[in-house]
């Protein structure tokens, strides 16, 4: 309800980088500037598809990420918790081929939410009961998912269909913003969704007030009666969910099948719009469709197979901006101020 | 495992089969404790400045590469020469590649968890594009260390002999002097810890920053050099690794040598010496792990999940105590220091 | 004082027989105590000496290892200060228990939230906070950022927040240690006000006046036992202080009065700074500190002190002006330098944010700013044999109590943590030496000896710059008082004009 003055800050970064990017888009698609390659490249419709598609992973991590550490739990594990989810949801996808899609596929993404709400019970376990350092708690979700997954994979088993597009009535048909945006697989609407939910959520209602006072002051919080513990373990263990859609996105909706490592980094770069977003929820988004529109513009530049720069190089070009985003805005965003001590009550403070 | 439908029996045999069962199993686990030992120390000289090193695995591939950059040019340089030269390249990248994420955090703030890992996807995209083929439909050059003479395969030329670290042991066991030079570097960490102003400023800001500064210390030249030094130490561990044994580069070289350091930094409890037994260790389990897969049909991967376990047990100090009532256990046990570390921020 | 106390009735608390145990530490034994309906108790006690330990027992924050607590005779199983609020207890804590970065409405209403449709109903709850506003002549605007508030109204937020709780039992930890006398005197009105509504008072205190002036009944803890219960028409403070302490003890400091103070050490001209936040913390500040003379600086805590202190030490950069130790310029200096070369020793006012690292032993805590000098190091290897002898040394001379000197610093006790940090930098014989709040949770015995140190210090000729809260340890360490409000220097007294009046009117902002 009283945000800070940099809440807002970042959130209105947010909106203005959708909404410009959006402008562009119909820029592009209804004048002559629609005509330049580069144009094109940069603004094309492909690449705003692009953009949501890579962000979607991306904006479900960072609320993950959110919802821990506004809690007070350092979540480096984020990518962890997301190659298990996409491992889950292909694992019970293959197992339910048989069936018929829309179950097998709705099946999937129950067993992928379970296996996040495991990683999240096991982070918050290590981290509040027994006290673990929490970004060691991170690494080892990290570990133990990658270790599990490579374990367990079956190479040669094969996921069979994925989500389709599901148009929205009427607003499917507006130009540009009908196809960007109302004619998309449900998951995506989901998250898209799930960031609205949990703004609200944070801000509006009281697990959201509390949920802050734990983050920022559990001891404030206890000495009015709020169980500390217990809101951090269940906030911790929904976070896992959060993420483990994310992955489970990259499988039931976009790639549509499991590879080793195949979140390749993108859970940090969800912790990076964490705290790019300052911790909000619309902030990560504007961070997470920043991150994927440099991934878009990746993706453009290798598809146009502009030889001026080795490929490689060209791929360096999230992970450069997440370092440049991340240095560039510390200090002017204010992490959750209790995020990574344990608490204890009886500590002599 | 017996879910699996292996027998575990057979498994553990494997393992200690392809470990300590057998004069070459023995040589394997030493081999194998090299860059252990290395990337266990860089995260540790991380963790005692108060920072958390996931970018062991880019410095070490930074390390590698400048190795093999001076390691395959000049022939006909004295040995002694070419493979010093080599070496300190190795170093040398591993320190700029360490100390990047060092002074972005002292500088600005970025968390260095997320800033080394970012490194390491782009040391891994630049090393593996030194040795890319290129496509010549397209235009695209090959990389500068790209060995053509095997137009398919994306790899380095052979280091020159000159810059090779001779065998220790000669084959079939093949131990180079490398595992000299980790336990020296072993030393010379706890020297520096123990002994000496800068050891005493590093443990300082790595406790808290703010008393750092209240005794007079740079705190930020302390993190950048920590960092620096740690990042030397995991570019160590590439230069050595391919100087010693492998003698080329290739793209998935070194993969999973990050959470390997972490584990064994967390395992010998950030100590020098605990760190050369942990190497000890994890050098058997990665010793015997192939031989347990050919034995039994238990992969690889299994070790990874280990590892997880591992760190489980040994990071988490409350646990020994629930599970066993021993509170002093857990005060053995426990890396406090690092819970404490964060009630203090 | 007129008690209502119908003694037939229940006592609104009873606490019957408590212990509690931390490892290694008794903190509380066998405390047996009733507090009447609309009584105000004093518990008295120096640090350490298990007061708030006792009072968190009773808000459920800790479990005593055994007794038991009665609220209204029946038998209070506090779980968590959930059960304790449930029962009609509030408490305001020493340390203040609010989100800065929250408003404070939803300070207030946090853990007894009004939901309308799933929403937090806002109005419901400022409506609730005004009615209370009036009733105690305060005006906290509920929307305001508790981090904006100064800091007596954030006390009044606190305990807002216990009333908002229909508390019956309102238990103050250490409310004074952050107030003007001026403003003690209000609270004090207030809680004489609750206390004829019916409402019980625990105030917890070191300080006798309040007790005296206060108190319907005097709780005296020492060492975790209760050594006194009685009445303040029925003792004195002499003797209170004797059973607090536990001998006689003299409470005041002597030191001969200078006739003339040296030549200027420390000059401070036109210095601005900018504080953590971005404010101007201090603002065109010109004193000086000569040799051989104790300048105080009073003020109520946040008004500059602490910025202040962190410049003359070259932990904070000013913005503007020059500031001289010994003639020269130290503004751009850093905090080596200014130790060093300049010779100006630092007692940080918060020894573990600072002053110390927990984790290192007492040895090496002994030479926290000097292990890279002679004879502590040599060509940048440290000398273990050398610092161990030194502190030793320290040790001995400053009675610091350790089981020898590789015990953690962090496991000594308080005073014990002080006198170390003390020691080593008292030791170095500088020639400005910064002290802030030197006593802080420091028990009796230890704040007498740091004070004969200062004193001692500054009959060598050093110059002294004390920063403290506390009045009476400014009247009676200073030469010269220079108070601050709002980062200005708004009052300069000599020792002879420093009384506790003329000090409050300045602290709050009133010129003479």
């Amino acid at each position: 309800m009283h945000s800070s003055p940099l809440t807002r800050t970042t959130s209105w970064f947010a909106i203005c980088f959708a909404g410009i990017l959006l402008a562009c888009a119909l820029l592009v698609e209804f004048t002559p500037l629609g005509d330049y390659p580069t144009m094109h490249l940069f603004f094309g419709g492909s690449t705003l598809n692009f953009t949501l598609r890579a962000s979607i992973p991306l904006i479900l991590g960072a609320l993950s990420g959110v919802l821990c550490e506004r809690s007070g739990i350092v979540n480096i594990g984020i990518e962890g918790m997301m190659l298990m989810g996409a491992f889950t949801a292909f694992l019970a996808k293959t197992s339910t081929n048989h069936w018929p899609l829309p179950v097998s596929l709705g099946f999937s993404t129950l067993a992928t939410l379970l296996s996040g709400l495991i990683m999240g019970y096991l982070h918050a376990s290590l981290s509040i009961r027994f006290r673990m350092d929490q970004i060691i708690s991170g690494a080892v979700l990290i570990i133990l998912a990658q270790g599990a997954t490579a374990f367990f994979f079956d190479r040669d088993a094969i996921a069979e269909g994925k989500f389709a597009n599901v148009p929205l009535p009427l607003l499917s048909d507006m130009p540009v913003l009908g196809s960007l945006l109302f004619n998309k697989p449900p998951l995506t609407y989901a998250a898209l969704l799930l960031v609205l939910i949990l703004g609200f959520g944070l801000n509006r209602t009281r697990w959201g007030l509390r949920t802050r006072a734990v983050g920022e002051h559990p001891r404030a919080a206890d000495t009015m009666g709020i169980n500390v513990l217990g809101l951090r373990y269940r906030n911790t263990t929904l976070s896992g969910a959060l993420a483990a859609l994310g992955g489970g996105f990259l499988v039931l909706e976009t790639v549509g099948q499991f590879q080793e490592g195949m979140t390749a980094g993108q859970g940090f770069i969800a912790l990076a719009a964490v705290i790019f977003g300052n911790w909000t929820p619309l902030g990560a988004l504007g961070a997470a469709l920043l991150f994927g529109y440099t991934q878009a513009i990746q993706n453009e530049l290798l598809l146009a197979q502009i030889s001026l720069l080795p490929h490689q190089f060209i791929s360096m070009l999230p992970y450069v901006v997440t370092i440049v985003a991340v240095s560039g805005l510390m200090g002017r965003v204010q992490p959750p101020a209790a995020v990574g001590q344990p608490y204890a009550t009886e500590e002599i403070s | 495992m017996f879910s699996l439908g292996q027998n575990p029996l057979e498994a553990y045999w494997g393992l200690y089969q392809g470990s300590l069962g057998q004069a070459r199993g023995w040589a394997v686990t030493l081999r194998k404790m090299i860059p252990l030992i290395f990337v266990g120390l860089s995260v540790a000289i991380a963790f005692k400045a108060g920072m958390f090193n996931i970018g062991a695995a880019g410095q070490f591939l930074i390390g590698t590469i400048c190795a093999v950059a001076v390691g395959v040019h000049f022939a006909g340089s004295p040995a002694s020469l070419h493979l010093t030269a080599s070496l300190m390249a190795g170093i040398a990248g591993g320190i700029v590649w360490g100390a990047i994420p060092g002074l972005l955090k002292a500088a600005t703030g970025a968390h260095e968890v997320i800033t080394t890992i970012m490194l390491n996807y782009i040391a891994a995209l630049f090393t593996g594009w030194t040795v890319s083929t290129g496509s010549v439909e397209r235009g695209v050059p090959p990389g500068p260390l790209w060995d053509s003479t095997d137009l398919a395969i994306a790899e380095s030329s052979e280091i020159l002999a000159s810059a090779q670290i001779p065998w220790l042991i000669g084959p079939p066991y093949r131990i180079h002097y490398g595992i000299l030079l980790a336990l020296l570097a072993a030393l010379f960490t706890w020297w520096l810890l123990e002994n000496t102003a800068v050891g005493f400023e590093i443990k300082t800001v790595g406790h808290k920053p703010s008393a750092a500064r209240y005794a007079g210390m740079r705190v930020g030249g302390i993190m950048v050099l920590a960092m620096g030094i740690a990042g030397g130490m995991a570019g160590m561990a590439g230069a050595i690794e391919t100087l010693g044994l492998n003698h080329k580069f290739a793209p998935e070289f070194g993969e999973g040598v990050g959470f390997d350091g972490i584990t064994v930094a967390l395992l010998g409890q950030t100590h020098p010496i605990g760190i050369v037994v942990a190497s000890f260790l994890f050098g058997m389990l990665s010793a015997g792990a192939p031989r347990m897969q050919f034995e039994s049909g238990v992969p690889v991967d299994l070790i990874r999940i280990i590892q997880a376990l591992i760190l489980i047990f040994v990071a988490a100090p409350h646990i020994m105590s629930q599970l066993l009532r021993i509170p002093a256990l857990a005060r053995l046990v426990g890396t406090t220091q690092w819970t404490e570390r964060h009630a203090a921020r | 004082m007129a008690l209502h106390n119908p003694a037939v009735k229940v006592p609104m608390l009873e606490v019957c027989n408590c212990t509690k145990e931390f490892p290694g530490v008794r903190a509380n034994q066998n405390i047996d105590f009733t507090l009447q309906a609309g009584e105000i108790l004093a518990v008295l006690g120096e640090n350490g000496a298990g007061k708030s330990t006792l009072m968190n027992i009773i808000y459920g924050l800790y479990k005593p290892t055994h007794g038991e607590i009665k609220v209204k005779g029946r038998r209070l199983q506090a779980q968590s200060p959930r059960d304790a609020i449930a029962a009609g207890i509030g408490m305001v804590h020493q340390r203040f228990q609010l989100i800065l970065t929250m408003t404070v409405l939803e300070n207030i209403v946090l853990g007894r939230e009004p939901v309308k449709a799933g929403q937090l109903d806002i109005t419901q709850a400022h409506q609730a906070i005004l009615r209370l506003n009036r009733q105690y002549g305060w005006d906290i605007n509920p929307h305001r950022l508790a981090g904006e508030l100064p800091v007596g109204a954030r006390q009044q937020v606190e305990i807002v927040k216990a009333l908002y709780r229909n508390a019956e039992i309102l238990i103050l930890d250490e409310p004074t240690s952050v107030l003007t006398p001026q403003e003690s005197d209000s609270l004090f009105a207030v809680l004489r006000q609750l206390a004829a509504q019916g409402t019980s008072v625990i105030f917890i205190t070191h300080k006798l006046r309040e007790v005296m002036t206060l108190a319907h009944r005097i709780l005296v803890l020492r060492q975790g036992r209760v050594v006194g219960n009685t009445r303040p028409k029925q003792t004195s403070e002499v003797e209170l202080a004797a059973l607090m302490v536990g001998r006689a003890v003299s409470l005041t400091v002597s030191k001969e009065v200078i006739t003339d103070p040296g030549n200027p050490v420390l000059e401070l001209e036109h210095v601005h700074v900018m504080g953590t936040r971005g404010q101007l913390a201090v603002q065109d500040l010109s004193f000086t500190v000569n040799a051989g003379e104790i300048v105080g600086i009073a003020g109520i805590q946040g008004n500059g002190q602490t910025e202040l202190v962190q410049t003359v030490t070259g932990l904070r950069h000013p913005c503007g002006g020059r500031i001289l130790l010994a003639g020269r310029d130290i503004i751009r200096a850093s905090p080596r330098q200014i130790a060093q070369r300049g010779g100006c020793s630092h007692v940080p006012e918060d020894r573990h944010e600072f002053g110390m690292v927990e984790q290192f032993t007492v040895a090496e805590n002994l030479v926290l700013n000097h292990y890279n000098q002679a004879p502590c190091s040599r060509w940048t290897m440290l000398r273990p044999r050398q610092i161990k002898r030194h502190a030793l040394a320290l040790m001995q001379k400053f009675d610091i109590r350790t089981s020898g000197i590789e015990q953690d610093g962090g496991s000594l006790s308080d005073g014990n943590q002080q006198k170390m940090v003390v020691a080593r930098e008292f030791n170095r014989d500088p020639r400005l030496l910064v002290v802030a709040q030197p006593t802080r949770g420091v028990d009796v015995g230890s704040i007498e000896f740091i004070h004969a140190q200062i004193v001692q210090l500054r009959n060598r000729g050093a110059a002294v710059l004390l920063a403290s809260y506390e009045i009476d340890e400014i009247i009676s360490l200073a030469d010269r008082v220079i108070v601050m409000f709002e980062g200005r220097l708004i009052g300069q007294l000599s020792s002879a004009q420093a009384d506790r009046n003329r000090l409050g009117l300045l602290m709050a902002g009133m010129p003479a």
